[in-house]
């Protein structure tokens, strides 16, 4: 290969399967190059390597990273639609559209994630119930094709291939760049409500009644707690802050955005990580008592809000050696109980970690691939040494799918393809279409080897 | 492929009917797991040991494999990836025990022990780690022995093809340091089996079925090296350090 290229080890970010390939950081001009000299193994594009499995790997082929800068980034203030490039990261982004007044219109957990992954992996946050995925806010984008062709489309335009990009974990071509439309903000506010719930019912009929009434709502339980204390719970809904909400002496200032950054975990941890039932058992006592129980209109800033965990450099160390998996699944309305039982039976193993979110989602968009349905999805870091822990997850993966369930593939790193086939209906569909524009394979991942994706 | 917890897709076992190589297959059988491929000299000999790890939405086939047929390994191995597809798990497992009178009346049967347990056992894991380093993951166990720690007189020709290949897969494991796949050495001392039927045991001998979980469970802790019973490491530190004198004088068996 013409181009520097250099063979690395990669794993996702809970550092578990690693597999070897060659990677680049490459400007979009470059991308038809690797594509011409790649072997039988292909090519993937990678964002910040923020899935939790083996989506953004492909062992044996080819690995591209897209440069791209917030500053080339095109902001359209009246129509409040932006145009960036798809190596851009979120985290690039706010920091030049909040103190202009816009916020993007959906953000997960973490602003380290690239605009191309967000739509790779149609991403989903705290307003999923009111406002949908990311594919559901871009207007067009640019696609290319394996066989090297640009093409422009979007949900009027080309819409089945869009449709299959949108979720489509990067294996119908490379994303190159996006058009979506972003959130007007008055003030880099938000006003929160605090709720602590005693257990998983009273969360569950709190989110069910109240999340409408506002943009964004999360739920943190604690997995570790069982009987009539099961899924306690801390609720936090919340608004964009408006100007007229703020005192005179913040309202001076009210776009200000500076993201911190407290520490970073360095890369030496004991291999055995600090992740235990003893710590986390620790951890949650304290989280939930820190919380009121019942608090309204308290402020706090976008990075305290929606992305807590990044002022942590590389807090996936914590887990040690072993790594950590994220596992994430939804179930539809109607299956609370089933939700419940999954519930006990996670918390009966005793292997969460601290981090478990509870989200009611809203309705879904139509991509095949797409995750989010109408109903519940929870998320649990568990650390990968768990004793016990595949049996645990298979059996829960049978709870999902009997309950019509599914696995969200940018976090998954354990279930099977017979678990994808059951939770994604229209994976031949989205198949057929990927085939139509992929007919030499040339796009491929670990994930998709392992999940019989392609 | 393999997974977070790794549990694996695909395992192929190198001597089909070797008792430690199918109890390890069975150790690593996961709902995960869809397929085993057990390659042998004779396949119409593996149906009692596909019957026995049968199950659910498990594919276990038979194929045809010699160790000692050296050429025919680079075509072997295509031809099992062209089936199955990656490789997540290989375990060289096959090698003949023979015993040490055979050899010592006939020069030709040392040899032939030699040549499959050591060039042959080269031969096939070149092929299986070429393979790796192209599909850029993998683990190949290799299936060592404490008889080659140090060769004792009771059967120092098999001894020596176990210390040949230890050193051999030593280097090995090396080599594939950031590869993205891996090769462990697994050293078990005396194990009661089809192979050693009859033969009289020394102290600290196992079974298959240990030998399978302590190296199941040292392959998912990604370790290089392990021994089993484990305290053999120690026995060997000392082993290794006796006077010949005495060492000449340990029993036969």
């Amino acid at each position: 290969m013409e181009t520097d290229d250099t063979t690395s080890r990669l794993t996702g970010w809970g550092r578990t399967s690693p597999s070897s390939a060659r990677t680049a950081e490459v400007s979009r001009s470059d991308v038809a190059t690797f594509i011409k000299d790649s072997n039988r193994r292909g090519v993937l594009m990678r964002g910040l390597g923020r899935s939790y499995g083996d989506a953004a790997q492909n062992a044996g082929g080819v690995v591209l990273t897209l440069k791209g800068s917030a500053q080339e980034a095109i902001l359209d203030v009246d129509a409040g639609v932006l145009i960036a490039g798809a190596g851009v990261s979120l985290h690039d982004l706010l920091k030049v559209i909040v103190p202009r007044g816009f916020f993007v219109p959906v953000t997960p957990g973490t602003r380290f994630v690239t605009v191309g992954g967000a739509v790779a992996s149609d991403i989903h946050g705290k307003n999923h119930h009111g406002e949908g995925s990311f594919g559901n806010h871009v207007r067009r984008l640019t696609l290319m094709l394996a066989d090297g062709t640009i093409h422009e489309i979007g949900p009027d335009q080309n819409p089945t291939l869009f449709w299959a990009t949108v979720g489509g974990m990067g294996l119908t071509g490379v994303i190159l760049d996006v058009t979506f439309g972003l959130i007007p903000i008055e003030t880099s506010l938000c006003t929160v409500n605090t709720i602590r719930c005693r257990n998983i019912d009273e969360l569950i009929e709190e989110m069910s009644h109240g999340d409408d009434d506002h943009r964004y709502s999360v739920a943190w339980a604690d997995l570790l707690s069982t009987g009539s204390r099961l899924g306690r719970s801390v609720l936090w809904r919340g608004d964009h802050t408006k100007l007229a909400e703020l005192s005179s002496k913040d309202a001076a200032q009210p776009l200000r955005y500076e993201p911190r950054h407290l520490a970073s975990v360095p890369p030496v941890v004991p291999s055995f990580g600090f992740v235990n039932k003893l710590s986390s058992s620790l951890f949650n006592e304290l989280w939930f008592r820190k919380e009121p129980r019942r608090k309204e209109g308290g402020h706090k800033s976008i990075p305290s809000y929606f992305h807590p965990l990044d002022a942590i450099g590389s807090w996936n160390r914590l887990y040690g050696a072993g790594g950590f998996l994220q596992y994430q699944f939804a179930l539809p309305f109607g299956r609370e109980d089933e939700l419940r039982q999954i519930i006990e039976k996670v918390a009966v193993s005793k292997t969460a970690s601290p981090l478990v979110v509870l989200k009611r989602f809203g309705a879904a968009n139509p991509a095949p691939l797409s995750f989010p349905m109408p109903g519940w999805t929870l998320t649990v870091d568990i650390p990968a040494r768990a004793e016990g822990l595949g049996t645990l997850l298979h059996s829960v993966d049978e709870m999902v799918m009997q309950s019509g369930g599914r696995h969200y593939l940018a976090k998954d790193a354990h279930t099977t393809p017979t678990a994808i086939r059951r939770g994604y209906p229209r994976l031949d569909e989205w198949k057929q279409i990927q085939r139509s524009v992929d007919p030499g394979q040339l796009w491929q991942s670990d994930l998709a080897r392992r999940l019989e994706l392609i | 492929m393999e997974n977070a917890v790794g549990e694996v897709q695909n395992i192929l076992v190198l001597g089909g009917r070797s008792e430690i190589g199918v109890a390890i297959a069975r150790e690593l059988l996961t709902p995960s797991t869809q397929r085993v491929t057990l390659a042998c000299r004779r396949p119409d000999e593996t149906l009692d040991v596909e019957a026995s790890l049968s199950r659910d939405g498990l594919r276990v086939d038979s194929v045809i494999f010699d160790g000692a047929d050296t050429p025919t390994h680079a075509d072997f191995i295509d031809n099992v990836v062209a089936t199955s597809g990656d490789l997540d798990v290989v375990i060289l497992a096959f090698g003949l025990l023979g015993t040490q009178e055979e050899c010592d009346d006939d020069a030709q049967s040392a040899v032939k022990i030699a040549h499959t347990n050591y060039t042959g056992a080269v031969s096939i894991a070149m092929e299986v780690t070429k393979r790796f380093r192209q599909q850029g993951h993998g683990r190949l166990i290799v299936l060592s022995s404490v008889a080659g720690e140090r060769t004792r007189k009771a059967n120092y020709v098999y001894g020596s093809t176990k210390a040949g290949l230890d050193a051999f897969a030593q280097g090995l494991s090396d080599a594939m340091v950031g590869t993205g796949a891996s090769v462990m050495i697994v050293r078990p001392g005396f194990v009661h089996s089809a192979m050693t039927t009859g033969m009289k045991a020394v102290p600290f001998s196992t079974t298959p079925d240990v030998v399978a979980k302590l190296t199941v469970k040292g392959l998912r802790a990604g370790k290089r090296i392990i021994w089993t019973p484990g305290i053999l490491r120690w026995v060997f530190m000392v082993m290794r350090h006796l006077p010949v004198t005495i060492w000449r004088r340990m029993p036969e068996g």
